[in-house]
């Protein structure tokens, strides 16, 4: 039997990026095949290309066994391809029916399509277990339910191989779980099913094969059961990397942060942290684990003072803050200082070279310059020193800030936190974005700033960086903190719980 | 993923710019020939007008002294981005400023009532920008909305001052009375001869070493300063200005402030360097042009000062071709005018992709 989709030396150049080199790839009908790779790889562009999106500047796909052009969405549904973007493409005030029959209502009246989409989705229902009420409003649906939404669309168009981009990056353990359970039936049923993702866990937990991509180029494809998840990395990096990096068992010190019953309101007057209170102590890293967009990004910012908190204080070194001086300058000038979770909007200004952004909150600094003139020559020297320090590529300090790969931006910006001698950091999604390389880079200093003294307070949206790195985890759920582990004393599935709301108390 | 937008410094501040003007002389050229004229003779005229005699290139440099001061400006607000469309008005009140001082300050000799008389343009036209930039720091309201309402309250206001109260008794003309012979900026034909070199007599008075000045000193406060940086950070990345602790709304007055003060310039330049009074309507819509100014020379003070050189022989090469080809009005000057601001503000992107994609194929084909 032919293969579903047959890749054969496909090739995409965006100027001077070569994003697809000569890619083959192959995968079997009625298999879950994943696709890993550092970002940048290139395995969205082939995605898209697969789908449609872009054209590819030479090669050929083969759907089936036969070859085909694909130049639009539409001619990937067509053939019998579907995509679940990692952003969703719903309407949020819109009913599920609305939104799966959305582009495919079949005439200018709805009544008649209506009906029939009612019918298929009961179908798929049956067929797949992918229950959910139809005529629920999307946008009060969990992430979990819209992504089933945004299956069944595709479904609905008579997917017969489905691309999943990222999927588990909004969800829950627990809807992870309940994803893959639903990938698996669809697999039973014949479907063939393409995950891209960067998480080996995943990979080794569902798929059937797996490919590798590096620069734009396909270097390996395996069978999932004869590899394993260091040799993926090593495939993914080119080199051995260390997955997990270790750690010595260390009794923290006095609380250099202490937060009490913090309370955070957004421009919308919506709460966002609800009455938080925990401590971080010296040498201790305290993770906070959480579904993004539960309320951990506002509680860091808060902290920072980028936020006025509503209610509730914190004290730095025992020190009380109070709220006339709760300010970044302020806290920065106390030694709480912030690696952002947003490296672009926040930690660097992309338009600047990359010596002014190694900078950015600290251009105040007397020794910087001479009065009110910045002295560049110096910001260029202190810069070139710290990239070679932190293994920063290219190590140009002239280059745009926006130039540099996204590990190579998080290490700028680390380098300028950490080299300023912090008492209390704060760190937001230390890695998003970041290749595995840079990962355990990032991961080593972060230990070793710990063992060194200093405060540490991780959010991260990534339960393994979480679990690796804490000495102790915090669970976030809806602004509020639902539960407090040792690291060494928990496990994913009780944190999961916790995550979702399950609280201490009911659990 | 798309293409890069990467140009080398040269080409985006030398090529695309030149090739907008080019373009925009062509377009132009077609103009002419339309209405049945030389575009060649034409652009003969603007060139002899404006560059070929001595008298001419004074005028020339005359106006671009003026430009020089509102495509500052600009570009100052648009560092932190904001779009002052308000120069115009903050002119104005230079003016008024200017008046204040020096005809009240009589007594004083011109060491002092001179840099008074600057500094009295520079407050009032910070002043006058103060108010929108705190409307849009602390209120939210939008600033290209506020300074063109701005505008309007300046032109009413300095109408009714002129009419009602600041006008000699004895004159029929809404104007003041004649600035102190030692508050007049010494022309430099003037300062020239006087160390025996002759040059042609024209308005070109020493107000352009003076705007020569405030080009280096907004490159320095930009490029180099504290504050500077903390304007940038504003204007290029808000959310980062909040993270590194820098406020928003302080920076967004300290900008419109200096960008007031700077289009004061143009009161100084007109009023204490040429017209020695106060009238109405002495800025003549250059506070507009400062935007084109400034958007052509990429809001970077080399830029705009070449920008406003090329304002500067439009607007005297423009007065010598209607002089000389009267079926080239100064209204077809002025179209000609726009067509270059068009190309060189809002068609600009149209050259930077096309020359930024050559650039890209380039590479590409020596990789």
């Amino acid at each position: 039997m032919s293969p579903a989709i047959e890749l054969i030396a496909i090739n995409k150049s965006f100027g001077t990026v070569h994003a697809n080199r000569n890619v083959n790839l192959s995968v079997e009908r009625g298999t879950i095949h994943g696709i890993v790779g550092e970002n940048g790889a290139g395995k969205s562009t082939l995605m898209s290309i697969l789908y449609g999106f872009y054209e590819a500047d030479s090669g050929e796909i083969q759907v089936n066994g036969q070859p085909i052009a694909i130049r639009s969405p539409n001619d990937a549904i067509n053939a019998g391809i579907g995509m679940v973007h990692q952003h969703f493409m719903l309407v949020e005030p819109l009913s599920v029916v609305d939104n799966v029959m959305l582009g495919a209502e079949g005439g200018a009246m709805l009544r008649v399509g209506e009906a029939k989409a009612r019918a298929e989705l009961a179908r798929l229902a049956r067929d797949y277990g992918l229950e959910i009420d139809v005529d629920a409003t999307v946008g009060d649906l969990s992430v979990g339910l819209q992504q089933r939404v945004e299956i069944l669309k595709a479904l609905y168009r008579g997917a017969d191989i489905l691309i999943l981009d990222e999927p588990t990056a909004v969800l829950t353990p627990a809807e992870a779980d309940a994803l893959f359970e639903l990938l698996r039936s669809l697999k039973e049923q014949g479907k063939t099913v393409i995950l891209i993702t960067h998480k080996l866990r995943e990979i080794m937990a569902i798929t059937d094969r797996v490919s590798v991509m590096r620069r734009g180029e396909m270097v390996a494809t395996l069978e999932t059961a004869d590899t394993s998840p260091p040799e993926l990395a090593e495939l993914m990096v080119g080199r051995r990397v260390l997955l997990r990096v270790e750690k010595a068992e260390k009794i923290p010190g006095a609380p250099l942060l202490e937060i009490d019953n913090l309370s955070v309101v957004d421009a919308r007057g919506v709460l966002r942290v609800a009455n938080a209170s925990f401590n971080v102590r010296a040498g201790e890293i305290v993770g906070i684990a959480g579904v993004a967009g539960n309320g951990q990004s506002e509680l860091l910012e808060a902290i920072a003072g980028m936020r006025q908190p509503m209610l509730g204080s914190l004290r730095v070194e025992g020190r009380n803050i109070s709220s006339s001086e709760h300010n970044p300058h302020r806290m920065r000038q106390l030694g709480l200082l912030h690696v952002p979770e947003d490296r672009l909007r926040m930690g660097l200004v992309p338009a600047f070279p990359a010596f002014e952004s190694a900078i950015l909150g600290f251009s105040d600094e007397p020794q910087l310059g001479r009065g009110p003139i910045l002295d560049h020559d110096r910001l260029i020297a202190d810069l070139t020193k710290k990239m070679e320090q932190y293994d920063v590529r290219p190590p140009a300090p002239r280059l745009k800030s926006s130039k540099f790969s996204g590990g190579n931006q998080q290490k700028i910006v680390l380098a300028r936190e950490i080299e300023r001698h912090p008492k209390v950091l704060l760190v937001g999604q230390p890695t998003r974005g970041v290749d595995i390389g840079a990962i355990e880079f990032i991961h080593r200093r972060l230990i070793a700033l710990r063992d060194a003294g200093v405060a540490i307070l991780l959010v991260s949206v990534e339960l393994d960086e979480i679990m690796n790195l804490s000495d102790r985890i915090l669970t976030m759920c809806g602004g509020k903190i639902t539960g407090e582990r040792k690291a060494s004393a928990t496990n994913e599935q009780e944190l999961g719980l916790l995550m979702a709301g399950v609280t201490d108390e009911a659990a | 993923m798309s293409a890069p937008l990467d140009l080398p410094r040269w080409a985006d501040t030398v090529l695309v710019p030149a090739l907008s003007v080019v373009a925009a002389f062509l377009v132009a050229g077609l103009v002419v020939l339309g209405i049945g004229e030389n575009p060649l003779s034409a652009t003969r005229y603007l060139l002899q007008g404006s560059l070929g005699t001595g008298e001419g290139l004074g005028f020339t440099l005359f106006y671009m002294t003026d430009f020089i001061f509102v495509g500052l400006a600009v570009a100052v607000a648009y560092h932190a981005g904001l779009f002052n469309i308000g120069g115009e008005g903050q002119a104005t009140l230079a003016g008024l400023g200017v008046a204040l001082v020096v005809n009240n300050l009589t007594f004083l000799p011109g060491f002092l009532l001179i840099p008074l008389g600057i500094l009295g343009a520079a407050a009032f036209g910070a002043a006058w920008a103060a108010v929108p930039g705190y409307l849009q720091a602390k209120r939210g309201s939008h600033i290209v909305i506020t300074t063109i309402m701005f505008n309007w309250l300046a032109s009413v206001l300095i109408v009714y001052l002129l009419v009602n109260v600041l006008r000699e008794p004895q004159s029929m003309n809404p104007e003041t009375r004649a600035f102190p012979d030692q508050a007049r900026i010494p022309f430099v034909h003037e300062v020239l001869g006087a160390i025996g070199i002759e040059i042609p007599a024209s308005q070109l008075n020493l107000t352009l070493v003076l705007a020569l000045a405030a080009s280096y000193f907004v490159w320095l406060l930009i490029y180099r300063s504290r504050l500077g940086y903390a304007i940038r950070v504003v204007g290029s990345n808000p959310s980062a200005a909040v993270y590194a602790g820098i406020s928003p709304a302080r920076i967004t007055i300290i900008a419109m402030l200096l960008s007031g003060a700077l289009a004061g310039g143009l009161a100084v330049n007109e009023l204490m360097g040429y017209q020695h009074r106060l009238l109405l309507e002495f800025t003549s819509g250059y506070g507009f042009v400062g935007i084109a100014v400034a958007l052509m020379g990429r809001a970077h003070p080399v830029g705009i000062i070449l920008a406003s050189l090329l304002f500067g022989i439009l607007y005297q090469g423009g007065a010598e071709l209607a002089f000389e080809q009267p079926a080239i009005t100064r209204d077809m000057v002025v179209v000609i005018g726009g067509i270059i601001i068009l190309f060189a503000g809002a068609l600009d992107g149209l050259f930077r992709r096309a020359v930024a994609h050559l650039f890209a194929r380039q590479k590409l084909a020596r990789a």
